[in-house]
């Protein structure tokens, strides 16, 4: 078996971006991700495998490197957290507009505002619906432990690639700080250049040969009508990513009558909430959205019969539920169950609130 | 003797550059925008570099230019070409990279990526075209607008009091450990189309040197935005900019 290593998820992310053959790093600092920049300058992977680290003079910057870096075909990423990203937020409709694959890793904490560095899940609106201008959609992973937070670095690059889009880890404060056993994979090296033209040349900015026409990237078009059809062809991209890529987890939802729905850290801490209930003779299941977009509509709209009740269980004031309440359609009562600013529930006090919502 | 006598390799003085695209550009009659990319293409074609330059537009009339020359392009969001190029040339180190941009582009939102890029002595080219106002939109205050000089959103002359000072950013990165070479220059006549053409191709040199930043400013003018006919804007560009804004070499090493 493979040897697992003792660190935070915020270091994970930095080996797991070395080990999976990244290209380039671009970022700045903020609490509590910090360690990502850190870790990898401490590891000097320019020296090993060749990539590039650096430290950026703001978020605008970085991920404005991060979109010329993607451009070219690299696998580059970033990484803040909330006040950062929402600097990043052109960026990041640039770079969806501009269909670029890349990855960004948002470790949220409370806000809004300057907020507090304690953890939050408080940026699930602006990671799922938006953030920037636009019709555009990130995908978007959460992660839920460390191990999540390393394997899902790769992950993300393919799924970015894949669909030539940007991919968003969106982890908490308490995913990036606390930690945990990690086994390393495989490694990936790499690519070479030639590699990244086989992969990449149709549409990447590699210099021109004399044998194809220049590669533009760009997110204009003045003409509405090619803008529509541009917008028609995203939104089919969308669909296609909406069939094709939902991740999720349950927990003792074969029978379940009661759901929690979940992710992140709170979705580890609703386990016990699961358990508490099932002792007291209550069906509570649990489902875990793994991917935040795309969300697992199908997948809670097929329990929804069993049910007598959902509750969303987050880390802010109730974001993610209206998706719940949107695939519930006033089929089943929906509530919730949150704490904000940085203050993380005990699964008793979760608990409490669900048999008050139930009752 | 017919015309094709004469149209002859061994009769021919001048030619359109082949990294010129046929598209037929979209700036005003009299812009400085063209020749500059004229002279761009000139070097790249010169120096045989087609395949391996990497081009990044702004946000301003100079967005297109893209469709102009027949090389890999990036657009970028308004301001952020250096943060950009920074990221094309060190994961490429192998290419030449340049960005052009306008004053608002380059001296007003993305004044920290232009700083930052320069003082990490990034190995790339910047082309400045500084017009003193903001073409593309519609001719309002740029941050090189001169004093008492009138834009749309300046409509009785800029103010000192309420506008602050002209910019004058090229002599600010001029200061900068980073840069290698920063020079002023512009293209109203043929001695200054020339001297504009060889400064640019210094800077396309410098870039494999590892030297730092090559920063060339070509003071410009704007017709449609001055609301002056061509002529008598390369005059108001001599008897008021150059004064502000005096060409030549800042830094050369
Ligand atoms: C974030 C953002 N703010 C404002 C604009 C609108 N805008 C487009 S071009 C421009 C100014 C361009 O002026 P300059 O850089 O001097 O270029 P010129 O057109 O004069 O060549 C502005 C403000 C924009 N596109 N994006
Ligand atoms: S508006 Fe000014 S800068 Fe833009 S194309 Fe016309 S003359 Fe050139
Ligand atoms: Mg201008």
């Amino acid at each position: 078996m493979a040897e697992k290593v003792l660190m935070k998820g915020n270091e994970a992310i930095a080996y797991a971006a070395i080990n999976c053959g990244a290209d380039g790093y671009f970022g700045y600092p903020i609490t509590p991700q910090s360690e990502v920049m850190e870790t990898l300058m401490k590891e000097k992977p320019w020296e090993s495998t060749g990539m590039v680290v650096l430290q950026a003079e703001s978020e605008t910057a970085s991920i404005n490197m991060v979109y010329g870096g993607a451009a070219c075909g690299k696998k580059v990423m970033t990484s803040s957290s909330s006040p950062g990203i929402s600097l990043m937020c052109e960026g990041l409709t640039y770079l969806a507009g501009a269909e670029l694959p890349c990855l960004v890793v948002n470790v949220m904490r409370g806000g809004p505002g300057l907020g507090t560095i304690q953890p939050s899940q408080g940026d699930y609106f602006q990671a799922t619906k938006g953030g920037g201008h636009g019709d555009y959609r990130l995908i978007v992973l959460a992660p839920a432990s460390v191990q999540d937070m390393y394997d899902f670095v790769d992950e993300a690059f393919e799924l970015a690639f894949k669909y030539r889009n940007p991919a968003l880890i969106l982890a908490d404060g308490v995913i990036g700080q606390m930690m945990e056993k990690v086994e390393f994979r495989p490694k990936k090296a790499r690519r070479t250049d030639e590699e990244v033209r086989q992969q990449c040349d149709s549409w990447a900015t590699l210099g021109k040969p004399k044998t194809r026409e220049r590669n533009v990237i760009t997110s204009l078009a003045l003409d509405p009508v090619v803008m529509e059809n541009f917008n028609i062809k995203l939104q089919k991209k969308y669909a296609d990513i909406e069939a094709n890529e939902v991740r999720y987890s349950t927990y003792k939802t074969e029978d379940a009558e009661h759901l929690i729905v979940a992710f992140g850290c709170m979705s580890r801490i609703c386990e016990n909430v699961v358990d508490m209930a099932r002792e007291n003779g209550i069906k509570l299941g649990l489902l875990r959205p793994i991917t935040l977009f795309p969300f697992p509509k199908k997948q809670i709209d097929a329990l929804v019969p069993q049910l007598k009740s959902i509750m969303s269980v987050e880390l802010n004031a109730g974001q993610m539920v209206e998706d719940v309440q949107l695939v519930a359609a006033g089929r089943v009562p929906v509530g919730f169950y949150g704490r904000q600013g940085g203050v993380v529930p005990n699964p008793d006090e979760i608990y409490e609130a669900f048999l008050k919502f139930i009752k | 003797m017919d015309i094709n006598d004469i149209i002859k390799p061994e009769n021919k003085v001048y030619g359109k550059s082949s990294v010129l695209t046929d598209n037929i550009m979209h700036y005003c009659p009299g812009c400085s925008h063209g020749v500059v990319h004229k002279l761009v293409a000139q070097v790249i074609e010169e120096m045989d570099i087609q395949d391996k330059t990497i081009g990044v537009s702004p946000v301003g009339c100079s967005v297109f230019a893209y469709n102009y020359l027949d090389i890999d392009w990036q657009e970028a969001a308004h301001g952020r070409a250096p943060a950009l190029a920074t990221a094309i040339k060190r994961l490429n180190p192998d290419k030449y990279v340049f960005t052009y941009q306008g004053d608002g582009d380059l001296a007003s939102i993305g004044t920290a990526e232009t700083m930052h890029a320069c003082n990490r002595g990034e190995n790339i080219v910047i082309i400045f075209i500084n017009n003193a106002i903001y073409g593309m939109t519609g001719g309002q205050m740029a941050p090189t607008t001169l004093l008492g000089q009138v834009t749309a959103t300046t409509p009785y002359g800029r103010k000192a009091e309420l506008n602050g000072y002209p910019l004058k950013i090229t002599e600010l990165l001029a200061q900068l450990e980073g840069t290698c070479y920063v020079t002023r220059q512009s293209v109203q006549n043929p001695a200054a189309v020339r001297k504009t053409k060889a400064a640019i191709r210094k800077a396309f040199e410098n870039s494999m040197m590892k030297k730092g930043t090559s920063f060339v400013e070509v003071v410009s003018t704007c017709n449609s935005g001055w609301k002056i006919p061509p002529v008598e804007a390369n005059k108001w560009m001599e008897e008021n900019m150059f004064p502000f804004y005096p060409l030549g070499d800042m830094k050369d090493r």
